[in-house]
């Protein structure tokens, strides 16, 4: 180890200045913070009678809530609302790269459609966008695919047919996710350095392949973090697809508490999901943001000494020989 | 050894058909603008092949400016500017000229390497990864020839146990080893060097400049914008001082920065070498 350091610094810098031994650490008594300890007490105090009163109360019936947490009509809803986070968010993933890009280009005609998209599906509730894609046969009763104003058509359909509540659902929340990720990319976007830009530029990539291989790339790490957290908004925004008649996890326990009117055992039931599952997205996004991190943080020194490793096999590979006997060391 | 450039070549430019004659770099009355700030007035320039051509002068003089408008970075106002022979940017059809699409421009970059003050490493990719990243997705080098160049380039520069390491963890005078190994990695036929020891510890100037002469040696065309005046006392075979966006005095550096004829030049030299 030793050698190591001294082979990395210039001639004469590897001889250290002559030190004594190290004395005896300063013994001192800390600060002692006393208004933590009572503000903490304090704290215990009424979170543990605030869930006193709520188990001892009543109303939320909890042998109901045991009784529907792990009923096959409540996880047969989970999985819908799974479904329709997994699918909106992809959806509105890759559509906001592409929105943000657009947004972006020098193409006028590109960011022009862009800033409008995102205009619309910004300047709206999302609650009215799904009323909106939920009722779309009252607006167009028929689709047609064809060219406008030429009376060319090519074939119809119902719109019922084409949008039933699954698609309407998917399109609301893709839709309008895709306008709030076009922002959270470009922010991304203009977060890299303009000597990225410049650097790619002047090594001969077009404007195409630095943005792909070397501004994408390093948005990301700022673009991930705050995906986890649209992603964990729209697993709860999946709830107001209800008001389609969809049967997501909250859908589901609606019409259950339309028939029997057990609302707050029902309620409790799907903030325990909801819960749960905000908790594993918010474990997953850490574990995004380390990898997305590379080369800024601690890890890239782990991720270098394992290709470094890998380099040195493949080479001893090549040349047939132990590792070891190689004489380079990296 | 280790850590310091090996020595040897670092290109090969004597196998590579230099057209003798004809400029490298030839500036015509290149005037570049800012909204209402000329940056650049009427910059007549010519370097000619193998030669190391140092740009001197006071920041904003437009010594930055003329490197970017070289390889296109910017674009000029008016005059013309040609890289080995070829107008940068614009096609010429009769009298009239037309932009170049992107792709064309980046092209033309492909033979320009540039070297930048900060840098400008890519800092998601390893020093090796930095260096291959233009041969293979630009120039479609297959990956372990690519890998094979790179590794052998970084090796010339002294970084050959570095391969493998993210620019964060280089020190200053590292990464820009990386940066001119990642620009000499596209074969250039001309290097810009933009204030390439600016950024660095005193300590870690000499790095660079050892490398950036042994280029010299090697015959490779090279602009350069610094302010170390001993590096082209010993390599440039010619000295421009830039002061408002004009070139105030150029020639051989025992004549410029030796014996200057000009007030600005004198004034100049005095306060770089005080």
């Amino acid at each position: 180890m030793t050698i190591g350091l001294n082979q990395s610094l210039p001639a004469g810098a590897g001889v250290p200045a002559p030190a004594g031994t190290r004395p005896e650490a300063i013994k001192a008594i800390p600060v002692r913070h006393w208004g933590r300890w009572i503000s903490a007490a304090v704290v215990v105090y009424l979170v543990v009678a605030l869930v006193f009163s709520f188990t001892r109360n009543h109303n939320v019936e909890w042998h109901v809530v045991w009784q529907y947490l792990f009923k096959q009509l409540t996880l047969r809803g989970m999985l819908l609302t799974l479904e329709l986070t997994v699918i909106a968010m992809v959806l509105g993933a890759v559509g906001g790269v592409v929105l943000a890009v657009m947004r972006l280009s020098d193409n006028p005609v590109l960011s022009t459609i862009s800033w409008v998209y995102i205009w619309f599906f910004r300047g709206t509730p999302v609650y009215v966008q799904i009323l909106l894609w939920g009722n779309f046969g009252a607006l167009y009763y028929k689709l047609f695919a064809g060219l406008p104003f030429t009376g060319i058509v090519f074939g119809s359909a119902l719109s019922s047919r084409v949008i039933g509540t699954f698609a309407a659902a998917i399109l609301a929340l893709g839709l309008n996710e895709m306008a709030y990720a076009a922002e959270l990319v470009r922010a991304g976007i203009i977060s890299v350095d303009a000597g990225q830009q410049e650097a790619a530029l002047s090594l001969g990539m077009s404007p195409t392949l630095t943005m792909r291989r070397v501004v994408l790339p390093q948005a990301m790490r700022v673009i991930i973090p705050t995906m986890g957290n649209e992603t964990i908004s729209m697993l709860k925004t999946t709830s107001l697809i209800a008001v389609i008649g969809g049967l997501e996890l909250l859908g589901r326990l609606q019409v259950v508490w339309s028939q029997t009117f057990q609302i707050m055992p029902l309620i409790v039931v799907a903030c325990i999901w909801y819960l749960f599952w905000t908790t594993i997205l918010t474990v997953g996004q850490h574990y995004l943001e380390a990898y997305f991190g590379k080369g800024f943080g601690e890890k890239e020194a782990e991720a270098a000494e394992r290709r470094a490793e890998r380099r040195t096999l493949r080479a001893s590979v090549a040349l047939k020989q132990p590792p070891h006997d190689e004489g380079r060391s990296r | 050894m280790s850590g310091q450039p090996e020595g040897g070549h670092l290109v090969d430019v004597a196998a590579a058909p230099t057209a003798t004659g004809q400029p490298m770099v030839k500036a015509e009355q290149v005037w570049k603008s800012f909204g209402k700030l000329d940056v650049l007035k009427g910059i007549d320039l010519e370097v000619m092949p193998q030669q190391t051509y140092v740009l001197l002068g006071p920041s904003g003089g437009g010594k930055s400016t003329l490197l970017r408008c070289i390889n296109h970075l910017e674009k000029i106002n008016a005059g013309r500017l040609w890289v080995g022979g070829e107008l940068m940017g614009y096609r010429q059809r009769g009298a009239v000229l037309h932009e170049m699409k992107a792709r064309d421009v980046a092209r033309q970059r492909s033979l320009v390497g540039m070297v930048f003050q900060r840098f400008n490493l890519f800092p998601h990719m390893t020093a090796i990864e930095n260096v291959m990243e233009s041969p293979i997705h630009v120039q479609h080098v297959p990956r372990k020839q690519a890998d094979k160049e790179a590794e052998e380039l970084l090796r010339r520069v002294g970084l050959g146990e570095k391969l493998d390491t993210y620019p964060a963890q280089l020190s200053g005078g590292q990464q820009q080893r990386v940066a001119i190994a990642r620009a000499l990695a596209m074969k250039p036929k001309l290097m810009l060097f933009d204030e390439p020891t600016s950024a660095l510890d005193p300590e870690l100037v000499g790095e660079v400049l050892d490398v950036m002469k042994q280029l010299a040696r090697d015959g490779m065309t090279m602009v350069v914008v610094t302010h170390e005046i001993g590096f082209a006392k010993e390599v440039a075979d010619g000295v421009a001082l830039m002061d408002g966006g004009v070139i105030v005095e150029s020639g051989p550096p025992r004549d410029v920065l030796v014996n200057p004829r000009e007030d600005r030049t004198k004034v100049f030299l005095s306060k770089v070498l005080a």
